[in-house]
């Protein structure tokens, strides 16, 4: 219970972070530290409005998308703190079942036969395709160097203290940043803050949506930042530890994944559309990189 | 003759211009446009004169600020005219709009499409439900919708592209929806002060340019002489509205591409030049700053000295983030080869102001027809050569700091020519117009060149008033700008053309 309940309490304050240093670094003053979730409850007191041309895939895959973040943070541990689901393979679950949301919300974004939407959603499909392998490599990878199949083992037992696990723990975490950039549609790839519908690709696909359903998207959004903080963090958490140590590590590096977020959005510019599926791709190289530094360590890769 | 020679900012009574058989019109206009480079077409218009139409061409020489005014008439029962268009692409608009106003059909116009869905069209059959898309089937293609309502807060336009998944094969811009019905107005309303409002009010981030161009007008129809301090602090205004309007752009294009430092930073710079602008004449944006005949905000001494301050503390910050800006390698990566239009594009379209400078084509009113104190104080106009995007961003800021050390000479020349007797107010309503009278003025605005042009009657009321804001020719730079450029390149395009909906829709 103690993963989710910290999740749960880092996502409150998460996107308030994000908009906070990036209106500081911006000179603005910028807004409170819960207003993400002021405007969540906000959302859930206005009615959601369905176009007539829409049908019920409309209406449910916000609640699939969801209840698709809610399955996985049930299998994210947090250090020896086993997650209420885990099992061999895990991992896969994870990384299908956030999947699932996804599909709905693109069959959703079809669903309106808005041009725009169809748009984004073609674009939505293209790229956590193309960033599936990464994640996948990247566990993959874990998975033979510690010879387990779940989150939690994979966690506990990478921790032997030598010089290249905390290379390879370095790395992961670049990478997972970059994947859970991608998989936020944050910059480089996509644009949450623009207005403009041509160049979005996440924003454009829940125009249309309303009321509780974007509520929820909303919820989910944050929710799914906090989830990477916390894959972010198991790579840094010795099992022996003490609670003590472990909480306030949690908290310090959602903050600073919050910063970084702001960080890499305030001083560059979005990459061009037909740059992003390059960029995704050069995460899966980074990947096998990984892959292949497991092989130097498990002596199956002679130099 | 067979037309006059005027110089910019000049009037000549109507009888004086030769009327032509309309062969001979299009003989002299094609003769001028197609044989000679320097020679571009800033207004070509037909209204209603002695129970038909007078058509009108202006036709401006860049290499020797000379400006042609050739005219036609006919009868009311001739409908069907040859097109000049098939040879001579950069009048395309001009003769849509005669055709949308009375009817004309010009034979051989390759794209006869409405312009602007007046009021008092002459087919009010033709609404926007029905306007003729172009069309292309494939089975690959697709067709996305844009507008009319826009996504920010700008003005209404429809843009309907024809894709080929991210790849933007075509772009038609349907405007038309604001029927403002400007140049009606100018008619209807009779007070000058009437009209000068409605000056101002032709494109809201243009005051000054549109505003002066009609005060030119008026003062040559009135007789009215503009005194050299009046000439050095109307080009003043002129450049503080580029710098706002340009600065403002910068800021709007690094938002495009999410490059938030940049955009906040110049979005800030914006603010202490329009507050100058509270400061001088009460109005963020120069309402009621320019009058025809004299001038109701005098800059005194303390506003001059603020003038200068403004600028040498906006200078430091601004040549310290469009250094950062244009150097940055994710912002060039958007800005360079993005919507690139090239030389031979923007000639035939008869592209003025920034697009026609983004493609190396000298083309700036300031230089080639100087009025006001471009006369004694030569400006240079700043060329780029890419066509892109970053063309565009480039030349704005090139031109920001041009405008800077430009206001600072204007300032110097203010000074020396010390405290002098200012022209009182006219009393407008004693003001009698010119009877048969013709006049023209072109003003380089931030945007492009603008043309007005009016003529009174044997009454001295004014019969005609034609306003060409530089948009009319732009929109299709836009449209040639995206082709082949991805889908989601578009709104970059758009904001760093920057055209005006209601310039175009008057």
């Amino acid at each position: 219970m103690l993963n989710i309940l910290l999740i749960i309490i880092a996502s409150i304050f998460f996107l308030g972070i994000v908009n906070r240093v990036r209106s500081t670094l911006s000179g603005r003053k910028g807004p409170g530290l819960v207003q993400s979730w002021l405007d969540i409850y906000r959302l859930t007191k206005k009615q959601a409005i369905y176009s007539k041309v829409s049908s019920f895939m409309f209406q449910i895959a916000p609640s699939i998308q969801f209840a698709s973040i809610i399955c996985a943070i049930l299998v994210v541990p947090f250090g020896n703190h086993e997650a209420i689901l885990a099992f061999d393979g895990d991992f896969i679950f994870f990384a299908y079942v956030l999947a699932v949301g996804k599909f709905f919300m693109i069959c959703a974004a079809l669903d309106t036969g808005s041009p725009f939407e169809g748009m984004g959603a073609n674009r939505e499909a293209l790229y956590s395709m193309l960033a599936e392998p990464a994640f996948f490599v990247l566990m993959g990878s874990f998975a033979m160097l510690t010879g387990h199949f779940s989150f939690h083992e994979i966690f506990n037992n990478i921790h032997f203290g030598s010089f290249e696990s905390f290379l390879l723990g370095g790395l992961a975490t670049y990478l997972l940043v970059q994947i859970a950039m991608v998989e936020n549609s944050r910059l480089p790839v996509d644009d949450p803050k623009t207005h403009l519908e041509l160049t979005m690709v996440h924003e454009v696909m829940i125009l249309d949506t309303s009321g509780i359903d974007l509520a929820m998207i909303a919820t989910a959004t944050t929710l799914k930042f906090a989830i990477y903080g916390m894959l972010i963090t198991n790579f840094f958490l010795d099992p022996t530890w003490s609670e003590w140590l472990k909480i306030p590590i949690f908290f310090t590096i959602q903050a600073g994944w919050a910063i970084t977020v702001a960080l890499l959005e305030s001083f560059r510019a979005r990459a061009r559309m037909k740059r992003n599926p390059l960029i995704i791709f050069s995460l899966t190289a980074l990947s096998i990189l990984i892959f292949f530094g497991v092989l130097i360590i498990m002596n199956k890769f002679m130099l | 003759m067979n037309w006059i020679e005027l110089h910019n900012n000049a009037s000549a009574p109507l009888h004086d211009i030769p009327v032509l058989s309309y062969e001979k019109f299009c003989a002299y206009v094609a003769e001028f446009l197609n044989q000679n480079d320097s020679c571009h077409c800033v207004s070509y218009y037909a209204f209603p004169y002695n129970n038909g139409l007078k058509f009108i061409a202006c036709i401006a020489d860049d290499s020797d600020g000379i400006i042609y005014i050739l005219s036609h008439e006919q009868p009311k029962s001739v409908t069907k005219l040859a097109s000049l268009s098939k040879d001579i692409f950069e009048l395309h608009i001009f003769e849509r709009e005669i055709h949308e106003n009375f009817g004309i059909d010009f034979i051989g116009h390759p794209w006869l499409k409405p312009v602007r869905y007046a009021h008092n069209r002459a087919n009010l059959e033709n609404e926007i439900k029905n306007y003729p898309f172009f069309k292309i089937t494939g089975e690959a293609l697709h067709q996305v919708g844009v507008g009319p309502i826009h996504a920010g807060v700008i003005e209404p336009g429809h843009f309907r592209f024809i894709c080929n998944g991210e790849n933007v094969l075509h772009l038609e811009i349907q405007l038309g929806y604001q029927h403002k019905g400007i140049e009606r107005l100018f008619l209807e309303k009779s007070k000058l002060i009437q009209r000068a409002i409605l000056a101002e009010s032709i494109a809201g981030d243009t005051v000054v340019g549109h505003s002066l161009a009609f005060a030119h007008n008026m003062e040559q129809l009135l007789g009215l002489s503009e005194s050299k301090q009046l000439a050095i602090i109307r080009s003043i205004a002129l450049e503080l509205e580029r710098i706002a309007v340009h600065i403002g752009d910068l800021s709007a294009m690094c938002l495009d591409v999410a490059y938030q430092l940049g955009s906040s930073v110049f979005g800030s710079l914006r603010t202490p030049v329009i507050n100058y602008f509270q400061w001088w004449c009460g109005n963020r944006f120069a309402r009621t700053l320019i009058r025809p005949g004299y001038n109701p905000y005098p800059l005194e001494k303390e506003l001059i000295e603020r003038l200068k301050k403004m600028l040498d503390e906006f200078e430091i910050k601004f040549d310290e983030i469009s250094k950062k800006t244009f150097t940055l390698p994710s912002v060039l990566s958007r800005f360079e080869k993005t919507g690139q239009v090239t030389a031979q594009q923007m000639k035939l379209i008869g592209a003025v102001g920034i697009p026609a400078r983004i493609t190396g084509i000298r083309r700036d009113i300031r230089t080639s027809h100087p009025s006001m104190y471009y006369t004694e104080l030569k400006y240079q106009p700043v060329i780029m050569d890419s066509g892109d995007v970053y063309a565009h961003g480039r030349l704005k800021s090139h031109e920001i700091s041009r405008s800077i050390s430009y206001i600072r000479r204007l300032l110097g020349k203010l000074e020396e020519l010390g405290k002098q007797q200012e022209p009182d107010r006219p009393n407008y309503p004693q003001l009698k117009l010119k009877k048969n009278y013709f006049s023209i003025d072109l003003v380089e605005g931030w945007r492009g060149e603008i043309c007005h042009t009016a003529i009174t009657d044997q009454d001295g009321n004014l019969m005609h008033y034609k306003v060409k804001d530089p948009s009319m020719h732009n929109w299709l730079g836009l449209a040639l700008a995206v082709r082949n450029n991805e889908i989601s390149d578009f709104p970059i395009c758009n904001k760093s053309f920057d055209l005006s909906y209601c310039g175009h829709d008057l």
